[in-house]
């Protein structure tokens, strides 16, 4: 049979998330569908329509799926669900909030954040914060799948797929949309960046990050990341965090400033291809898993980085 | 108003676990053990509710073996009013877990659940949304900030990105995140107390739940680990190499 993919977009385009998903679903051995549900969304269904390896696109525009809250979209999922082997979705707050809901209603036990797929009903995932990696058959006759994005390659374009609208589902009508707070940025988003640069709570407040990490990010057309430690004491935005129950990253370059390497952190960011810390501790724990450690105060490291930056010849 | 809160025994967070050489599964003989980070916070929540006069009666819920009653003794003494033991010895996954407090939620009548967002030891961050389906409730994930109203409760929750604010109609599940609250230490006088509260038990079977695993655990193994590199002297030296040696910028 089939599997359905659950695109993340935010109506006008697709999120690199939904690219890398879909390698997992791929790898899952049978043809795939996207569902894109959302609100005049179709630019983002036109963009799941080119991803290589689509089959079909079926489009739920409605305004009860405009912020895809769990309730309504869930039931449009099961609703769909009957034609599908596997239902897969990447581990956004949006998957993961929605998937775990169709899931309990088909009476499935989810497997969640898979980094690998074994074979059609066999998976690894990373448990303990990443301290231990279970291989897991799943013996449910449909599966439930959410997709670490940070452990699967973008698919690629080249397709041709049709878009068909499927109806809504009935709205159960017990939650609403009441507003949101985001964030405006022109960088790159964590999960998708190349180079990310994080800093942590010895950068000590908010005016911190902006003075000494955000012309590197800046000038490395990096994003910006942080420890927990620096979220709870309010110098970085929540979304900003790396970790076990952050954001599970994997760039290029990863730039830990002033992070001791607890953990919980390195659970987000330890399968980055290459590693920097910058610590005053030379026994931080960072050091660890770096592929270079720089020891010395961030105050004095990262105005030279950032002038070495500059100078093309350096 | 009542409000049910759920608590894990899991091995505390400060734990580095180890894997068994035979592949059999995770060490946990006399490994520290300690209540889910998250169903702290999810205690705490509640038990402001019921300070600032929301709430009027907590229940704490855990489902594990005899020494989960521990976990809820420690959530009395938060200030939890009564506690309830799933008594179970076997390996629960978060559906058989969502089905059992579904159970239990049938004879408490709760107008309020609050839920940690994830355990740390299975990562799973499931139950919260199954319990919300069971139930046909709705649900207010990740938790920034919980508002309660009268019969709605207005969830700001963190998300990519952001922050997202949902209205839910209650009865319905809140599931904590990080930042919702700061949890506080039982003090000695309060632990003393809680040893006094009512601690029910019951089983699975008694409600009904069949918790036969649905995932087969074939392997657990060590993570491909990561060696060490080199400590660089200078910047100058740092952007060489990752330029010319690792060819990242
Ligand atoms: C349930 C739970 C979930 C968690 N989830 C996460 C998560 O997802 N992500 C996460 O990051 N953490 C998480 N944590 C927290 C984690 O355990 C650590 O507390 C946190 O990562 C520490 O942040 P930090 O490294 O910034 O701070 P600290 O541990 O305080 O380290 C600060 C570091 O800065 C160095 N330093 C100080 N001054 C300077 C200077 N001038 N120049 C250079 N170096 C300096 C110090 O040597 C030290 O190594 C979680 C914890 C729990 C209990
Ligand atoms: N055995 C259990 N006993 C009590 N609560 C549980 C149990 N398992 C899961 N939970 C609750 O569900 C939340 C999410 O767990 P999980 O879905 O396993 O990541 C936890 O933070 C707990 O509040």
């Amino acid at each position: 049979m089939t599997t359905l993919l659950i695109a993340e977009h935010d109506n006008a385009h697709l999120k690199d998330a939904t690219h890398k998903a879909l390698s997992a679903a791929k790898a899952l051995g049978a043809p795939v569908h996207v569902l894109v549900a959302g609100a005049n969304a179709r630019a983002a269904a036109e963009a799941a329509a080119k991803l290589d390896g689509v089959e079909k696109v079926l489009l739920a525009d409605a305004p009860a799926y405009e912020h895809m809250l769990a309730e309504p979209t869930a039931a449009l999922i099961v609703s769909l669900a009957g034609s599908y082997d596997a239902l897969v979705a990447p581990s956004t707050s949006n998957g993961k909030n929605i998937m775990p809901r169709v899931a309990a209603l088909l009476d499935v036990m989810q497997v969640s954040d898979i980094t690998k797929v074994v074979s059609p009903d066999t998976f690894e995932r990373p448990i303990y914060a990443g301290n231990a990696i279970q291989t897991v058959q799943a013996t449910d006759p449909k599966k439930v799948i959410t997709v670490r994005t940070a452990a699967f390659p973008a698919a690629g374009e080249g397709g041709l797929a049709a878009i068909e609208n499927v109806n809504a589902a009935a709205d159960p009508q017990v939650s609403s949309f009441k507003g949101e707070e985001i964030a405006k940025s022109d960088r790159p988003e964590l999960t998708s960046a190349r180079i990310i640069i994080s800093g942590g709570r010895s950068l000590g407040s908010a005016e911190n990050f902006k003075t000494y990490i955000e012309p590197i990010a800046d000038k490395l057309g990096a994003a910006m990341g942080a420890s927990r430690a620096a979220v709870d004491a309010g110098y970085a935005p929540n979304d900003w965090q790396v970790g076990q129950t952050g954001k599970v990253v994997a760039p290029d370059l990863y730039i830990a400033v002033g992070i001791s390497g607890a953990i919980q952190h390195l659970a987000g960011m330890k399968d980055s291809k290459v590693i920097v810390a910058i610590n005053k501790d030379e026994e931080a724990p960072i050091f660890q898993v770096a592929d270079y450690g720089l020891v010395g105060d961030l105050f004095t490291i990262l105005p030279e980085l950032n002038s070495a930056l500059s100078n093309p010849s350096a | 108003m009542k409000v049910l809160v759920s608590v894990k025994r899991v091995v505390d967070f400060n734990v580095k676990i180890r894997v068994r050489p035979d592949g059999s599964g995770v060490e946990l003989a006399n490994v520290k053990m300690s209540m889910n980070p998250f169903d702290e916070i999810a205690v705490e929540e509640a038990v402001r509710l019921k300070e600032q006069g929301k709430a009027t009666e907590i229940v704490a819920v855990s489902i594990g073996p005899q020494q989960a009653g521990e976990t809820i003794r420690t959530a009395l003494a938060m200030g939890a009013d009564r506690g309830l033991l799933v008594k179970t010895d076997a390996a629960v996954e978060p559906l058989a877990v969502a089905k059992i407090l579904k159970g239990v939620i049938a004879q408490e009548q709760p107008d309020l659940v609050i839920m940690g967002k994830q355990a740390i030891d299975d990562d799973s961050n499931q139950t919260g949304q199954m319990l919300a389906a069971l139930l046909g409730w709705p649900q207010g994930t990740f938790a920034f900030k919980v508002n309660v109203g009268e019969g709605a409760v207005d969830v700001t929750r963190e998300v990519d990105g952001g922050l997202q604010t949902v209205g839910l109609k209650l009865p319905a599940i809140v599931t904590t995140d990080l930042r919702l609250n700061e949890p506080r230490y039982a003090s000695l006088p309060n632990i003393m107390k809680a040893k006094k509260k009512p601690l029910d038990e019951t089983s699975p079977e008694a409600l009904g739940v069949d918790v036969a695993p649905r995932l087969k655990v074939l392997k657990t193994a060590e993570p491909g680990g990561r060696k060490a590199g080199v400590k660089v002297a200078s910047v100058a030296e740092l952007v060489s190499k990752l330029k010319t040696e690792a060819g990242v910028l």
